[in-house]
């Protein structure tokens, strides 16, 4: 991070400074103060927060719901679908990329199919994929894919282009061959991008899992007997006027996505330790 | 070009017992201490010492990015920054050119030459023009003005930078390495260059460089630095008189006064090698 | 073939002749020829696979010649067509919402992001909630915007431009802290105030970064959209596709998905192009060969 123009950036306020310039008690004094807004606009009634349960309301619902079996199902539900997809997504995305990346001739035959899926939203896969597929399962399973496939095979050909073409001159010159060339150089080279390209896949799996279940769940026209899972929860709740419930599955949902996001990080650096800056 | 008027007070900086000390992330780090170093006005003083030894730090402390942590700076008598105000405001009387420049890309040089008098309000931008048109002109940059920077050479480009600084009649121009990131047959070439605009505006110059060559080259006085913490080791006198040209560099007592100096340069080099110092 | 680039006086290759230059080259490359073979291979294979062979689940599927029929047909069968109002109808109700949203959020991400970056004051104030806020994925939004924002437009509207704002806003700040520490040093000792620093320093040195973000924006926004329009809407192409599923007009929900695919492409390179004419220092700068 660069600082701007003043003084070098100090990591924490120097001895003697007001605590108020710390900055994890900043954060904690405007988190404090968000969640004060909203408990005041939800029981004031301001317009829209006034719409939303206030969130002494929400830990009240959702504290019982810690112990009940059934909501942790759900997070059980979504976080199966959110792994297995992107699982999916990276095991045949991450070769694909690579191939398309280090071979022209693969690169020029898959690319105008590839930029031409690419735009296409995955929801807008939702019904294509529920006619193709046998099972719910399945296509719920097609759309995560797709959702977070074009992300990582993005992150992984741009990543190879950017490896500096000397590290490939200085390895032949000490006379790699092409399969060292693709091991030591290429593999570990892509790895940062490919780390960048789960973590917004993530966001996005999430995005799509969420979506599916509430659409199966009876949300739009598209009516099925499977589901579960958060998305299905926070739609049921809202289905049966449980607003409090609602928030707490979205929470829920946040929670659960940042530590999916958090895992992947940790995974990340762990894969490329160089990466670690003093 | 400029009248000035009373040369012999303008741009004289002295620096008084300065400690600057870093709060890093593995602990304090005593960048600068205890230096003291006087610049007379309308000279050039260069500034040799190994990478990282702190040579930037001072500059930063007289250019007004960093504070200080002890000690004072004045420029002609008047306090930078010292006990009672620990940094200084930067400002266009001590315009500073950058090690790997920064012309701002998306002005063209004419714009970058004109941008100081215009942000101060000095200028109107026409008149601001103008006068850029003429100083480029002077500097041997014809042609370039509608050119972005990242269209033309980079020692072109350093010769831009040097002119944007001083169309702000600065009194201190601050130079940070500038011609490092230069080949060696652009480096003299841009020598050359520098001591002719030099020889048009006398400005006090102070020049930093890790080049003992170019340090005896260009100045009056050359000040070796030890490594961190920074301190002035010897204070060179080069009395080799200007104008100077090429060839001094091949010239006796050029090479006597590189002589008195190597041993100096060389010793601190080994230590901050041997000490394996990033650069700050 | 002899190729004659012609320099100008000024030592200088016109524009034209590069572009000329550069297209008769990847004419007499393999590429074109072996992008029309992967473009066919997988065109024809869906063809074969769900019109001639009718192989396995491809049979429900309606094929490409098919969807082609229908979507240039003047009477359509199922009455969605590019020669049909209605389908017009469809495709400027989402791109009118995804205009709303984009210029919304561009309009508060930009000075947010860029206040994110420029102030650390202000950064450690207001980032925390606003990365407390990012992970709940932006669909799981739905319900709560519909409870909050009575009515059709508003909660879509509102979903867009909430993914909108998040890419933009980070993007913009990443744009911020990635400027050179020397570009605003240097302004200062030029004698620019904050202000001017922030004006001829900050905006543009950003500008890159906040086009990437408008970009990842303008896709996430018809991410959101459809998606949002296929749990509650009316008009708008999401709602298309999930109304042809509902009602077995399958042909036409592959129209619609094109055309998502069509449009979300085509605005994107709108930004992307905008973005070059904006930034035409940086273009020229690429085109030498510099990698700053």
């Amino acid at each position: 991070m660069s600082a701007i123009v003043a003084s070098a950036a100090q990591p924490r306020p120097r001895p003697g400074q007001s605590i108020f310039r710390h900055h994890v008690v900043r954060a904690v004094i405007s988190i404090s103060v968000f969640i004060l807004l909203w408990e005041l606009g939800s029981r004031l009634k301001a317009p829209w927060v006034g719409e939303v349960p206030p969130p002494s309301v929400v830990l009240d619902t959702w504290i019982p719901l810690l112990t009940d079996q059934g909501y942790w199902y759900s997070w059980y539900q979504s976080s199966r679908r959110v792994l297995s997809g992107f699982l999916a997504a990276m095991i045949i995305g991450i070769p694909f990329g690579l191939a398309m990346a280090t071979s022209r001739v693969f690169h020029d035959l898959t690319f105008p199919v590839f930029e031409i899926l690419r735009p296409i939203p995955p929801l807008a896969w939702v019904p294509a994929a529920i006619i193709f597929w046998p099972t719910q399962e399945l296509s719920i399973g097609f759309v995560i894919f797709l959702g977070a496939i074009f992300t990582i095979m993005l992150n992984v050909i741009g990543g190879a282009r950017s490896i500096d073409v000397r590290f490939f001159q200085a390895a032949r010159s000490m006379g790699s061959s092409n399969w060292d060339i693709f091991r030591r150089i290429v593999l570990p080279g892509v790895l940062p991008s490919i780390v960048v390209g789960c973590e917004v896949g993530i966001g996005i799996t999430w995005n799509v899992v969420v979506a599916a279940e509430m659409i199966s769940g009876g949300g739009g026209a598209i009516q099925s007997s499977a589901g579960g899972g958060l998305g299905f929860f926070i739609w049921n709740s809202y289905i049966g006027f449980s607003y409090p419930h609602i928030v707490v599955g979205m929470i829920s949902i946040g929670i659960a996505g940042y530590i999916s996001s958090a895992i992947i990080r940790r995974l990340g650096l762990y894969v490329t330790p160089w990466l670690r800056v003093r | 070009m400029n009248a000035r008027g009373d040369m012999a007070t303008k741009g004289a900086i002295r620096i008084q017992n300065v400690d600057k000390m870093y709060y890093a992330r593995e602990g304090a780090v005593q960048a600068v201490s205890d230096c003291s170093l006087d610049i007379r006005a309308g000279e050039i003083c260069m500034i040799v010492g190994p990478s990282g030894c702190g040579k930037t730090t001072l500059l930063n402390a007289i250019a007004g990015f960093h504070d200080i942590t002890g000690g004072a700076i004045y420029l002609d008598g008047e306090m930078l920054c010292g006990p009672d105000r620990p940094k200084a405001d930067p400002g266009p009387d001590r315009v500073v050119v950058f090690q790997n420049g920064a012309l701002f890309p998306w002005k063209t040089n004419l714009e970058n030459v004109a941008f100081g008098p215009v942000v101060q309000g000095r200028l109107t931008k026409a008149q601001a023009n103008e006068k850029a048109r003429g100083m480029m002109a002077d500097a041997g940059l014809v042609g370039v003005e509608h050119n972005y920077p990242g269209e033309v050479s980079s020692g072109m480009r350093r010769r831009v930078e040097i002119v944007r600084a001083l169309m702000n009649d600065p009194k201190v121009l601050l130079l940070d390495e500038p011609f490092r990131a230069l080949d060696s047959l652009t480096k003299s070439v841009m020598h050359e260059a520098l001591l002719e605009i030099y020889y048009k505006n006398k400005v006090t110059i102070f020049f930093i460089t890790h080049d003992l060559e170019e340090a005896i080259f260009l100045g009056h006085r050359v000040a070796i630095m030890t490594t961190r913490p920074c301190k002035p080791k010897k204070i060179l006198d080069v009395d080799i008189p200007h104008p100077r040209d090429y060839s001094v560099l091949t010239s006796p007592r050029f090479r006597s006064l590189m002589e008195e100096t190597v041993n100096a340069v060389h010793e601190e080099a080994v230590k901050a090698f041997e000490a394996g110092e990033k650069e700050m | 073939m002899a190729n004659v680039i012609r320099a100008t006086s000024a030592g200088e290759i016109g524009a034209w002749d590069m572009f000329t230059y550069r297209v008769s080259k990847w004419v007499r490359s393999p590429t074109p020829y072996l992008m029309l073979v992967g473009f066919m291979l997988f065109f024809g294979a869906w063809f074969l696979l769900s019109e001639v062979f009718r192989f396995w689940r491809f049979a429900s599927l309606p094929g490409p010649r098919q969807v082609l029929i229908e979507w240039f047909n003047p009477n359509p069968v199922y009455g969605m067509s590019l020669y049909t109002p209605d389908y017009y109808v469809h495709v400027w109700s989402s791109l009118r919402r995804v205009l709303y949203a984009f210029v919304i959020s561009t309009g508060l991400g930009v000075p947010f992001g860029l206040f994110l970056g420029w102030s650390k004051t202000f950064r450690e104030f207001t980032f925390p909630v606003f990365e407390t806020l990012r992970p709940i994925p932006v669909l799981a939004w739905v319900p709560l915007a519909i409870v909050m924002f009575r009515g059709e437009e508003t909660p879509v509207i509102f979903l867009t431009t909430l993914a909108s704002f998040y890419a933009t806003a980070l993007n913009t700040m990443l744009g911020v802290q990635s400027i050179d520490e020397a570009y605003p040093r240097a302004a200062a000792c030029l004698g620019a105030s904050k202000w001017q620093i922030f004006r001829h320093i900050i905006i543009p040195g950003a500008l890159p970064f906040i086009f990437t973000g408008l970009q990842i924006s303008v896709g996430v926004a018809w991410f959101s959209l459809v998606a949002a329009e296929m749990v509650s809407g009316e008009y708008g192409l999401g709602y298309l596709i999930n109304t042809s599923y509902v009602n077995v007009q399958y042909p036409v929900i592959l129209i619609g998905m094109i055309s998502v695919g069509i449009v979300g492409y085509a605005s994107s390179a709108l930004v992307r192009l905008a973005g070059d004419y904006l930034m035409q220092w940086r273009v020229r700068e690429l085109a030498l060969g510099a990698g700053r």
